[in-house]
């Protein structure tokens, strides 16, 4: 049995759990100087002016500067515009010079020989504000009368957006017998990575070059874009280093104000410079994620079969554009909204609308957890409005196992399929867990004693390994480049491997899963294969780690590279074994003759061979050295389902998860281990929007949840004990036939809890209550609508 | 996460904190640092000086003084929670402290520190309601007592002179038989606070109340007993009907606070939840359940 496939433990994990490894806070050079940044205390607020001598005359620092001083560097880019539509688009400057539309914008920074000297001079500059009306509700944003953030957005509307058939999706919700219209909320989330942000530049002025270390998921989109669109440089000009990253969740993605801030700084100052955000900060100036405000109108037969569904999204942006904020809530949600059912027409309308609050981008699951969400409650609604059970309603409406490619209806997918899927069978396998029946008789006992039971089914696709380049690209979804993944792989003289990615690992452990694939293909020990990243000088370039593509994308170009290797490796062998390459065959790391095993080349001697360059073939060049960019022809389809269990205490409202069962198919998978501990995570992720994270924002835009003592990120002790199982669906879209698994547990889990929640109350008569589920909105939802019992 | 500058004193004995204390306008005490440095990583507080106490030897241990325990100010909760004449004469304590924060603050987070910051949703102060616990304090002018009923006086105030420093907690015994203790709390998702907590200590004498105390914390601006519920349970049988109607008067008059995470209402309606809760385990406790 070959390493592929096998549970082999994180290579990654001795630096992190001995606390080896150097993370960008750990980073010291001489002369450092270290930034402090002036946010805005108003959400919305013209500038008047800034005085900066006050600042400026404190022992200890360097300089003072505004907006004004960096008006020859452009506003930073946002790369992903909603596809086919018009987009208004403003986006943020490295410090805001004249208005600020949401809190904890930077209008001022201070660089000074430590960080406390900054935050001193901090203090002393004098911001004359002129307060601007504010509105921070999305739906709200949009009505008559509403504070306006851009004179390029009427209305607040960054743009309008649809997808599927309007007129076919009016005519299927007027066929069906029952129709359920609901307006649901999913509440904005803080992605919280344990790591906050952090960014230190130095410029050579010698060879005019800039050397950036910045916590990014995508070093080279991070060079490309603040070089050639920002600075106006060639980006040969500029290396990026992500060192050891502590958790992204899409947040790290971005290029950030304050990057481009401490580059530029370190030009006009000449000296390295250091900005690392703090936990405030992140919470006001890193990107949130979700906030959709959707109506929601379902469709069914009597049988249960859905007729239609039509929603429309109102999706918060926040004041001014992260990176590639408009696409998500566009093509990666709205084109995800038939899940694993065969839902005969869809319309989605969608608003991407600004507000005085924090950006929002993509963040754990992007648009999917948002889709699934819509979903997965929807069918529920179906299943009461019926009187049936909700396992019944899926089961109706999944898409047939042999109906695979499936193209979603009315075009929601853009011309892309479904790859593969056995959707029943994952629900059967989690509902084998579960012991259903069971559990209907131990709820119904319970109830009888004041005790309130729920169970929660969502069933869900992903969509990942993003993706065809000529899908997702400018003339058809919008995104601003390309989506292919590159790798390179050089086989040393001693038969080591360096492969260099452009996939950047920021917890996923690349360098293990990755050095999976070169030794399964190679027939070399784990051990003599290093995997190198996140760093633009030495890696070809690559768009980075999001959207769960590292393994269906970075891990195949990988993958394609090896298999490079082993052609070139053959070739080398015929002429080393006067053999035909033809009668050769690879196999456990050598090259022999078919048929005769004793004629054979170890890929080490032909390494060897090909590094030394004594005896070649004709025109063959030296070295084994091979690089692939692949670029997928279709994303792939993750599918499976969780079923949660729930108490309810009728006394606080309280919830507690019993139990929780995630059965997933991500396709072949490459490290079991590694995949049980993203389903984990992400579980963990979406059980917190469940029942306990959201950000709130007052009246005045000011983040109420701004700190870890109000926003509940949850605790190993506040969640359940996972029980995970998977089935495999291989993909057919690449030769390792993997899906992804990063996001699968955050897209499921969310709706799971709800849904079980909404189970337990039901003795109540309630039919839907907005995340997170407090104990006191439970606790209401108990009196209002049915009475204590 | 980066102070502002102040001055840092170390002194070794009591009145010299003292003296400290009266010098320096603007000063403050530094005990675990659990409430305190945070404040000032945030520059919510930005004191001129910091008068660390953690060298002052006296102001450390936990004594069987006969029929009371004294707690010297430094006390952290671990050593509250892990105390082994608490846990047998007083187990309300170890109880109490074992729900504040996590780990790390109740390694670092003392007794003395936390009563004389007085936030509203700290646990010991209902620990300090139902107890009936004394608070020696000591100033320039000499020492004084301050029982738990007086010390909290309102939202992080307490009725501690400005140059007063508590030295001990001193707490009655409460295992003789017919006594029993318990504590309820709600603790709020990210903070670890009490949204409300209810700590009850109960005389039984012939199967009736005989005495009783209820201190209230997280629900109001300050800690307060819940006096309405302990006049009903004076001299009636600790059975489930006595809790359910006693407990339904703990929110009576409290002005209890609301925020985003939980309203004033639901607070109120907590206190009295978490008050029978509290009740029905100090009854099981006493007959031995």
């Amino acid at each position: 049995m070959g390493v592929l496939g096998q549970s082999i433990k994180r290579r990654e994990d001795p630096r992190l759990i001995t606390g080896e490894a150097k993370y960008l806070d750990d980073l010291q050079m001489a002369g450092m100087a270290h930034a402090a940044i002036l946010r805005s205390p108003f959400a919305h607020a013209k500038i008047k002016s800034i005085k900066t001598e006050r600042a400026a005359a404190l022992p200890g620092v360097i300089g003072v500067f505004t907006g004004k001083d960096f008006m020859e560097l452009n506003p930073l880019p946002c790369a992903w515009a909603a596809g086919g539509v018009e987009n208004h688009l403003n986006t943020p400057r490295c410090l805001e010079p004249d208005r600020v539309t949401h809190t904890g914008m930077g209008v001022a920074v201070v660089v000074a020989q430590d960080r406390y000297t900054a935050e001193d001079a901090l203090a002393l500059i004098e911001v004359d504000w002129e307060p601007l009306p504010v509105v921070t509700n999305a739906k709200k944003a949009t009505e008559a009368g509403a504070p306006q953030l851009h004179e390029n957005a009427p209305k607040n509307i960054e743009c309008e957006w649809q997808c599927g058939d309007a007129a076919a999706t009016d005519a299927a919700l007027k066929s069906a017998d029952v129709v359920i219209k609901q307006q649901i909320i999913n509440q904005r989330l803080i992605p919280t990575a344990m790591e906050p942000r952090g960014c230190v530049a130095r410029y050579d002025s010698a060879a005019d070059e800039y050397t950036v270390w910045a916590t990014a998921q995508a070093p080279h989109v991070m060079r490309l874009i603040t070089t050639a669109f920002v600075f106006g440089i060639p980006e040969t000009k500029m290396r990026v280093i992500s060192p050891q990253v502590g958790g992204g969740f899409g947040a790290k993605i971005y290029l950030y104000p304050e990057y481009v801030l401490v580059i530029a700084l370190s030009k006009k100052i000449g000296r390295a410079v250091k900005w690392m955000e703090t936990r405030r900060e992140n919470y006001v100036a890193t990107t949130h994620g979700r906030d959709h405000i959707t109506e929601v109108e379902i469709g069914a037969k009597k049988d249960g079969s859905i007729t239609g569904l039509r929603v429309h999204t109102y999706a918060n942006m926040g004041g001014i554009l992260s990176t590639i904020a408009p696409g998500i809530p566009t093509t990666l949600y709205g084109r995800l909204l038939s899940g694993p059912y065969k839902i005969p027409h869809i319309y989605c309308h969608v608003l991407n609308v600004y507000t005085n609050t924090g950006m929002v981008d993509a963040y754990r699951g992007a648009g999917r957890p948002e889709a699934t969400y819509v979903l997965e409650r929807a069918m529920d609604w179906v299943a009461d409005a019926l009187g049936m059970d909700p396992v019944q309603v899926r089961r109706k409406n999944f898409i047939p196992s042999n109906e695979f490619p499936y193209t979603p209806a009315d075009n929601i997918l853009a011309g892309l399929a479904y790859d593969s899927g056995d959707y029943t069978k994952t629900l059967d396998k989690a509902l084998a867990m579960l012991d259903y029946k069971d559990f209907r008789e131990e709820q119904a006992a319970a109830r009888k004693q004041g005790k309130y039971l729920g169970v929660g089914f969502s069933s869900y696709i992903e969509l990942c390994g993003v993706a065809p380049s000529a899908w997702i690209g400018l003339p058809n979804q919008g995104w601003g480049a390309g989506l292919w993944e590159s790798a390179n792989i050089r086989m040393h003289l001693t038969g080591k491997v360096v492969v260099t990615t452009g996939s950047q690992s920021h917890g996923q452990g690349h360098e293990t899963t990755m050095a999976q694939i070169v030794a399964d293909q190679l027939g070399i020990p784990v051990d003599d294969v290093i995997v190198q990243h996140s760093d633009t000088l030495g890696t070809p370039f690559g768009y980075g780690s999001y959207g769960s593509r590292s393994g269906a994308v970075g891990g195949i170009a990988v993958y394609r590279a090896a298999e490079r290797i082993k052609e070139k490796a053959k070739r080398l062998a015929a002429h080393m074994l006067e053999a035909n390459v033809q009668d050769l065959i690879y196999e456990d790391g050598k090259v022999m003759v078919k048929g005769v095993p004793a004629k054979a080349k170890t890929i080490q001697e032909i390494a060897l061979q090909s590094a030394v360059g004594y005896s070649l073939p004709q025109g063959m060049e030296p070295f084994l050295d091979e690089t692939s960019y692949y670029d997928p022809p279709n994303c792939t389809y993750p599918f499976g389902t969780h079923i949660c269990i729930v108490e309810v205490d009728a006394q606080t409202g309280k919830t507690k998860i019993l139990r929780y069962i995630a059965v997933d198919d991500v396709g072949n998978v490459i490290n079991p281990m590694i995949v049980d501990g993203q389903v984990h995570g992400g579980i963990a992720q979406g059980v917190a929007q469940a029942l306990y994270e959201g950000a709130v924002y007052d009246d005045n835009g000011q983040l109420v949840s701004g700190s870890l003592m109000d926003y509940a990120v949850p605790t190993a002790a506040m969640l359940p004990s996972y029980e995970t199982a998977r089935t495999v669906t291989p993909s057919p879209v690449n030769p390792l036939g993997v899906k992804g698994a990063g996001e699968t547990g955050t897209i499921a889990s969310t709706p799971a809890v709800v849904n079980a929640v909404m189970d337990a109350l039901k003795p109540f008569g309630v039919k839907h209550i907005d995340m997170p589920l407090t104990p006191e909105k439970v606790w209401r939802a108990m009196h209002t609508n049915g009475g204590m019992s | 996460m980066y102070p502002a500058p102040f001055e840092y004193y170390a002194p070794k004995s009591v009145g010299e904190a003292l003296s400290l204390l009266s010098q320096n306008a603007d000063a403050k005490i530094l005990a675990g640092g659990h409430s305190l440095l945070p404040l000032m990583k945030l520059r919510l507080a930005q004191p001129a000086a910091l008068i660390d106490i953690g060298k002052i030897t006296d102001l450390y241990g936990i004594s069987d003084m006969g029929n009371t325990i004294s707690l010297g100010a430094l006390t952290t909760h671990h050593d509250v929670e892990h105390s082994g004449v608490l846990r047998r004469e007083c187990p309300l304590l170890p109880e109490v402290a074992s729900h504040i924060g996590d780990r790390q603050v109740r390694n670092r987070g003392t007794l003395g520190g936390s009563l004389a910051h007085a936030d509203p949703a700290a646990d010991y102060p209902a620990a300090m309601l139902a107890l009936g616990a004394h608070i020696e304090v000591q100033g320039t002018g000499g020492k004084r007592s301050i029982s738990a009923d007086d010390l909290f006086t309102g939202l992080l105030q307490t009725s501690l002179n400005v140059n007063e420093l508590i030295v001990s907690v001193r707490v009655p015994k409460t295992n003789a038989k017919g006594q029993s203790v318990a504590y309820a709390k709600f603790p709020h998702p990210a903070s670890r606070y009490a949204i409300a907590g209810v700590a009850v200590w109960v005389k039984l004498e012939n199967d009736q109340v005989s005495d009783v105390r209820v201190g209230v914390t997280g629900a109001a601006d300050h800690a307060q007993r819940a006096k309405k519920t302990e006049d009903a349970l004076k001299g009636k049988a600790l059975n489930n009907d006595a809790i359910a109607a006693a407990a339904k008067l703990a929110a009576d008059g409290l002005k209890t606070l609301g925020d985003v995470y939980a309203s004033a209402d639901y607070r109120a309606h907590l206190v009295n939840t978490l008050t029978a809760q509290a009740l029905s385990a100090a009854q099981a406790r006493a007959h031995g359940m």
